[in-house]
Parts: C-alpha cells; sequence; structure tokens
C-alpha cells in the first residue's frame, strides 16, 4: 500500500510538466478549437520523440517499456494544461486496445507506428444512440469470401478525421444473449465508405458521426474472435474511463491551485477572499474531492496496469470523478466570481474539458450501476 | 505506487478475522454500531491484549509490537468490521499511549504504559469544557501548584468512557497570566482520587454516551504533568492529530452497512428484490463509493504516519469526509427501511436490531467529536494551503 509515485515516475510527470508547459500554453488550445485537425503535426512529432506515444508499450513493438500506471502520469499532467490532440485516442484507446487484444501480425503492424507517431488509431465506443452497451450496438458486418462488409453509424469517434484507422465494434449475428455474435475490426478510415462529420463541442474535442457504407475488410483485420468481441469492447471502456479519470485528477488540481491563487489574491473587504471562512470551506471540500480523485484514478489505473480485474475500482474512480468535477468547478466558478463565466479567463478551458470527460465513457449513472453490480445488488 | 496489501498483511487480516469470529462464536460479543466507542467489554479487551495487539505500533521499548501504522489499520479495520467492543482500550491505545512515550517521564511510561498493554487501562479525556469546546484553548479548570502537588478544580465534558475509566487524560490551565494557549499543561490521573464525580450525559440514542467529570480540590502529584508545564497546549494539537487518524470514522457503523444490504437483497417488494429498485441500487452503490473514497483517504493517512510525520491536514481531510459518509449511510439506511427505521431495538417489528434508527441519532455527533467538520476544513484551508487565518 503505498498512493506515491515512484521515483522514475517522479522524473516522467516533471519533465511532462516542464514540455507541456511550453507547448501547451492557453494559446495553443485556443488556436486548436479551430483548426481543422485538432492538433499540431509538430508538436505530435515531438511527443513521439519522447516516447510518449509509445510509453506503455513493449519495447518488442517500439515502445518505451512502461506501463499503464505510467500513462496515467502523463495523462494526468496533460490533462493539467487541457492538450489537445489524438493522443488519448490513439494510444489509450488504439494502441492498448490492440496490445490486449490483438494477434502477433497486428501487434507488429501497427503498435510501432502509432508509438513512432506515423499512425493514428482511434476507437467508436458510441453507437447512434449515445450509449455504449451491447444492445444499443447496431452496426453490422457480413461475410464475404475472405471479407467483412460492414454498415452502420457510430457516434462521438474522438479525432476520426486525422486517424488512419478506426476500431469499431459490428453484429455479426443475431444471437440471443446480445453480447454474443459481435466482431470487433480495424477499418481504414480513409476508406471510400468511411464518411465522418465533425461535431461540435463545448471543449473543443474533435468527435465525430462517422458512417460506414459497405466498407470492405480483410479477414485480418478481425481484432479477437468474431463474435466474441463485446469483452473486447468493455476492457477498451474500461481502460477509457480510467483514463479518462487520470485527465480529469489534472484538471480539478490545476482548478484548486488557480482558485486557491486567487484566493489569496483577490481582495475584498479590505482582506483576501480566502481569509472568509465560506472560502476557506470550499477549498477544502475542493482539495477532498481532488485526493479523492486521485487515489481512486490511480487505483483503478493500477489494478488495469497489473492485468488484476478492475471493474470495480474503474466503477468508483469513474463515479467519484464525475461527481467531484462537478462539485469543484461549480465551487472555483463561485470563487472566482463573474470574470471566471468570460472567454477571456482561462477557467473555462477546464470547465469544460472536465465536463466532456465526466460525460464520456459512460457516465456517472452508468458506472454506479457496475457499482451496484459488484456489490452483488 | 502499489495499492494491495503484502501477503503478510493479509495473513495478518486473517488472523484478526479469525480471532474475532471465534469471540463471537463463544458469546463473547454480537457485533453492534459503535463497538469502539460505546463497546464496553473488559474481558474481550484482555483477550485483545493477550493477543499483543495493543500497542503494537508502539516502540519495542516500551513494550510495543514496533510494527507498521498499515498493520494498526489492519487490525481496527477487522474490530470495526466485526463491530468489537473495544471501548476500554481504545483511546488509551490510539492515542494516549503515544502521548506519554513521546512527552511523558520515565516514571509515567512505566506506571502507565504496560497498563494499557495489558487492557487494563481505561483512559477518559478530559478537554472540553462547557464554555471551551472547539476552543479548546478556552479551557478554564486550572491546576495550582501546591508544594508537591497541583490542586485541580473545574469541570470536563464529553468525556467518553467517564463510567468506566481508571484514569483520566486532564488537560489544565497551569498558567492563568499568560496568553491561554501558553497557560496550559497536560495530566495523567488516576480517576478515582478524591474529589473527582462523574454525571453520565445521556445522548438522543438513550446511550450513556459520555459523563460530566468534575473535579474539586482533587491532589494530584507533580509527577503526573505530561512533558512541558504550559506546553501542553502544543502537544495536545499533535495528539488531537492521532484522535482523527483512524477508520473508526469511516466504520463505526459498518454493521450497519453490510446489515442493510444484505436486507435489501433478501426483502421483497412487488415480488422482487428491493435491491432491483434503481433508486434504492443507485443509493446503495453510491454508499459504496463513498466508503471506498473514504477508506483510501485513511488509507492516505495511514502512510503519512508510516513516513514518521503527524498526520495533521491529511487526518483533517479524511475525518469530516468519513464522518459524512456515516450520516449518509445513516440516512438511506432509514430510509429504505421506510417507517421501519424508526423504530428501536426494543420494539416490535424493529429491523436490523434497530441499528439504523440508532445510527441515524448516534451520526449527527460524529461530525462534532474529535474537530468539527467545520473546524477541520478550516485547518486544511489554513495549515494544508496556507489560506490567512480568520481570527
Amino acid at each position: 500500500m503505498n498512493f506515491t509515485l515512484s521515483e522514475t515516475q517522479e522524473m516522467l510527470r516533471e519533465s511532462a510538466r516542464d514540455f507541456l508547459a511550453e507547448k501547451c500554453p492557453k494559446s495553443y488550445v485556443r488556436q486548436m478549437e479551430t483548426d481543422e485537425n485538432g492538433y499540431s503535426p509538430a508538436l505530435w512529432k515531438e511527443m513521439a520523440e519522447l516516447g510518449w506515444l509509445g510509453l506503455a508499450l513493449p519495447e518488442l513493438y517500439g515502445g518505451f517499456g512502461m506501463e499503464f500506471i505510467d500513462l496515467a502520469v502523463l495523462l494526468e499532467e496533460m490533462g493539467r494544461v487541457c492538450l489537445p490532440g489524438p493522443f488519448f485516442a490513439s494510444v489509450v484507446l488504439g494502441a492498448m486496445t490492440i496490445l490486449a487484444d490483438g494477434n502477433e501480425k497486428q501487434k507488429a503492424a501497427y503498435l510501432p507506428v502509432i508509438a513512432s507517431g506515423k499512425t493514428i488509431v482511434t476507437m467508436a465506443l458510441y453507437d447512434s444512440d449515445g450509449a455504449c452497451d451491447a444492445s444499443s450496438l447496431a452496426a453490422t458486418a457480413f461475410a464475404e469470401k475472405n471479407d467483412f462488409i460492414i454498415n452502420g453509424a457510430k457516434l462521438f469517434v474522438p479525432d476520426a478525421h486525422a486517424a488512419d484507422y478506426i476500431i469499431l465494434a459490428a453484429r455479426t449475428s443475431d444471437e440471443k444473449d446480445e453480447q454474443q455474435g459481435i466482431t470487433v475490426y480495424i477499418v481504414p478510415a480513409k476508406d471510400s465508405g468511411v464518411q465522418c462529420t465533425v461535431l461540435k463541442t463545448i471543449s473543443g474535442a474533435k468527435l465525430y458521426e462517422v458512417i460506414f457504407d459497405n466498407v470492405r475488410v480483410p479477414r485480418d483485420n478481425v481484432l479477437g474472435s468474431p463474435g466474441k468481441g463485446w469483452p473486447i469492447m468493455e476492457k477498451a471502456m474500461e481502460r477509457a474511463a480510467a483514463a479518462v479519470c487520470c485527465d480529469t485528477v489534472g484538471v480539478l488540481q490545476k482548478v484548486q491551485e488557480m482558485t486557491l491563487n486567487y484566493a489569496k489574491e483577490r481582495k475584498q473587504f479590505e482582506r483576501p477572499i480566502g481569509a472568509f471562512q465560506v472560502i476557506q470551506q470550499y477549498m477544502a471540500d475542493m482539495v477532498t474531492d481532488a485526493d479523492g480523485a486521485r487515489f481512486t484514478a490511480y487505483q483503478a489505473a493500477w489494478k488495469i496496469s497489473e492485468g488484476l480485474p478492475a471493474t470495480k475500482e474503474t466503477a468508483i474512480a469513474k463515479v467519484w470523478s464525475a461527481e467531484s468535477y462537478e462539485r469543484t468547478i461549480t465551487k472555483a466558478h463561485q470563487i472566482f466570481g463573474a470574470i471566471g463565466t468570460t472567454m477571456d479567463h482561462d477557467l473555462h478551458f477546464y470547465t469544460t474539458r472536465g465536463k466532456a470527460a465526466q460525460l464520456s465513457y459512460g457516465d456517472a449513472d452508468f458506472w454506479r450501476e457496475l457499482v451496484a453490480k459488484a456489490m452483488g445488488l | 505506487m502499489d495499492f494491495e496489501f503484502t501477503a503478510e498483511q493479509e495473513d495478518f487480516r486473517q488472523e484478526v478475522r479469525d480471532f474475532l469470529e471465534d469471540e463471537i462464536k463463544k458469546g463473547t460479543f454480537r457485533p453492534m454500531c459503535d463497538g469502539w466507542i460505546q463497546g464496553f467489554s473488559w474481558d474481550f479487551t484482555k483477550k485483545v491484549a493477550g493477543k499483543g495487539w495493543l500497542g503494537i505500533t508502539w516502540p519495542k521499548q516500551y513494550g510495543g509490537l514496533g510494527r507498521s501504522h498499515i498493520d494498526r489499520l489492519i487490525l481496527t479495520e477487522e474490530m470495526l468490521r466485526y463491530g468489537a467492543p473495544s471501548a476500554c482500550h481504545w483511546f488509551a491505545e490510539r492515542q494516549i499511549g503515544r502521548a506519554i512515550y513521546v512527552y511523558g517521564t520515565e516514571d509515567q511510561k512505566q506506571e502507565i504504559l504496560p497498563k494499557i498493554l495489558k487492557g487494563e487501562a481505561c483512559i477518559g479525556l478530559g478537554m472540553s469544557e462547557p464554555e471551551a469546546g472547539s476552543d479548546l484553548a478556552a479551557l478554564k479548570t486550572n491546576a495550582v501548584e501546591d508544594g508537591a502537588d497541583y490542586i485541580i478544580n473545574g469541570q470536563k465534558m464529553w468525556t467518553s468512557c467517564a463510567r468506566y475509566m481508571t484514569h483520566i487524560y486532564l488537560v489544565a490551565r497551569t498558567d492563568p497570566t499568560a496568553p491561554k494557549q501558553k497557560g496550559i499543561s497536560e495530566f495523567i490521573i488516576n480517576a478515582k482520587l478524591p474529589g473527582i464525580t462523574t454525571r453520565p450525559t445521556i445522548d438522543t440514542t438513550g446511550s450513556e454516551a459520555w459523563g460530566e467529570v468534575f473535579f474539586d480540590n482533587v491532589r494530584v502529584n507533580k509527577k503526573y504533568l505530561i512533558g512541558e508545564k504550559n506546553r501542553g497546549f502544543y502537544q495536545i494539537l499533535n495528539q488531537l492529530d492521532y484522535e482523527r487518524s483512524g477508520i473508526e470514522r469511516l466504520m463505526g457503523n459498518y454493521p450497519l452497512f453490510e446489515a442493510i444490504i444484505k436486507f435489501s437483497k433478501e426483502t421483497k417488494r412487488n415480488g422482487k428484490p428491493i435491491c432491483e429498485d434503481p433508486l434504492i441500487r443507485n443509493r446503495l452503490a453510491q454508499l459504496q463509493v463513498e466508503f471506498e473514497v473514504g477508506r483510501m483517504l485513511i488509507y492516505r493517512v495511514v502512510q503519512v504516519m508510516e513516513r514518521g510525520k503527524a498526520p495533521n491536514v491529511e487526518a483533517a481531510i479524511a475525518k469530516p469526509f468519513c464522518t459524512t459518509f456515516e450520516q449518509h449511510l445513516a440516512n438511506i439506511a432509514t430510509d429504505i427501511l421506510g417507517p421501519f427505521g424508526q423504530l428501536w431495538k426494543e420494539s416490535k417489528y424493529a429491523p436490523l436490531m434497530g441499528m439504523a434508527a440508532y445510527s441515524f441519532l448516534a451520526s449527527k455527533g460524529y461530525s462534532l467529536q474529535a474537530g468539527t467538520n467545520e473546524i477541520l476544513k478550516g485547518i486544511v484551508a489554513t495549515r494544508g494551503l496556507g489560506l490567512p487565518s480568520t481570527s
């Protein structure tokens, strides 16, 4: 039992913090909101050179040989600066899923090019109704000779436009059990049958509607076993949820620091507003919420890292993350006063980033249900 | 980072569980809410002492086992899980032993520490007074030097264990002319000294939760002053960090938590277990989330202690969170039981041995004792975050 970072993780954190402070000021975040791709290829290249894109991949596949828990440290730092771009999509959704469930050939084909930044892979977890469960899965695929033909629509696919491949699940047979008869594919995103429409999000995150119209992929592009793909999606969802909690830890921590500084500097009634007990209690609540979010997120990431069952821990983390975000950001806005509600102020980057995370990869109700299941209810 | 217990720690947990299950089978105790503060059983306390489990974190030179704070956490976590009657030894073991081996004289160590370790000392805390609650330094009970003794006059209240205590850990004013925080000293005294009388305080659950303790010209030998004269307040602050560091703030009502979950699985309404009702399900799951977060906050406290630091801000973060969880638990449990949630354990139809009604009432005090939530959040804000003091 030890909640502190290792020396290596501390080093990673420090170097990430320095790098991102320089490369990802709020002017960059602002600029990327209106950029078509939502990221700078030059920065992407630098992140690849730092080894970040392959941080948690084995050296065998061009990775850095670290673990998911180390990736958590990096994700927290990215949340702290609201880093835009396809890192989460390509690394957490793409690379980690292929690493977990790909065959040797697929791992050798995709992972080194993800690590080097040449290839971007994303994943479609939501169906058109905005749900991520097997009963909502509407896309279909059927076999034709050595190929599969995929049809369907997916929503909220991150960075689909920038991606070279999209991982998605489609129903290949109708079974009594909704979780059966599902197959996962790696689909070339530039296929003429793939049509991406960007959605305009409050955080500037590039989320897409992706329509697959008779997209033909060879059998080699099946991830895992045909018909048995649902557990792949569940695990991917779990990793994504744990990872997005780590991003939110960064958001909460930064919001706490910004708000604290303001409470010390801003004077009203001839004293810093932080001398008022109400503000102090808000700040103490923010610390408690953020600490809870940190420990639960890292616990989930650690369980995943160790290959241990992590559903309950991820569920706890995601529920707490979602709720502590809402409480914290509301208090932060209250302390900052009216200036915090303007576009000129940095707080809104965190308001929207945290909100996007809260709604992504299962909201609090979705994960609370999994807590209930884990309790045997 | 590491979110697991070691194999040795898991073995120890199992050993504690085996012991407790065995004692339940033998009829030594029945699991109860608040067993750590309301369950007095010298028989049980002596058995725990016999296992060597009192003072396990104390240094070996003082008769402890020098084991880690994580081991103690495991021990206390299981005691609370099983609602064991641990009140005779809890305070002494948790904070007074340490106060004595850190600040006390050699004589005091020789006299008091073995009694705590053997489960023979039940130590009441003589801190709060009618005019000194959160503002402890405003206390008026005074100790005046008289030859080899101090003469003590005054009144304490909210003293747990007042009926059972063998000793009183007393805080009294020794310099009435000094600024209020600088004229206070600590004593460890025999609770049966002439001039000490007690009067029970009955809480809203009908339990004798505390006592008032009156001191009428009580003569105490100077050798029972702990540490430095007039430095008592600073010693107390350190002791209070330990007072609020434990998992009892989260798990005091664990038997109710388990019982309401079981009840929700086994009780049917409209032909279905009530835990399948989405509203009940959601609230129980939310409780579990809060419980797990509270557990992490306390595990962090213990790690701070393990690094040899006083768990000041960390305990001040954990305690209000955990007592708030206990209030949520009591509220949700009574809600799930509906009108039955108001029944005392003696009543016809009382569900879950009346634990829900008890806990609902008792839990209003949890966020007051050992530092109110407001005082503790103030500590987080000022000492933790460096915000200006409001006074």
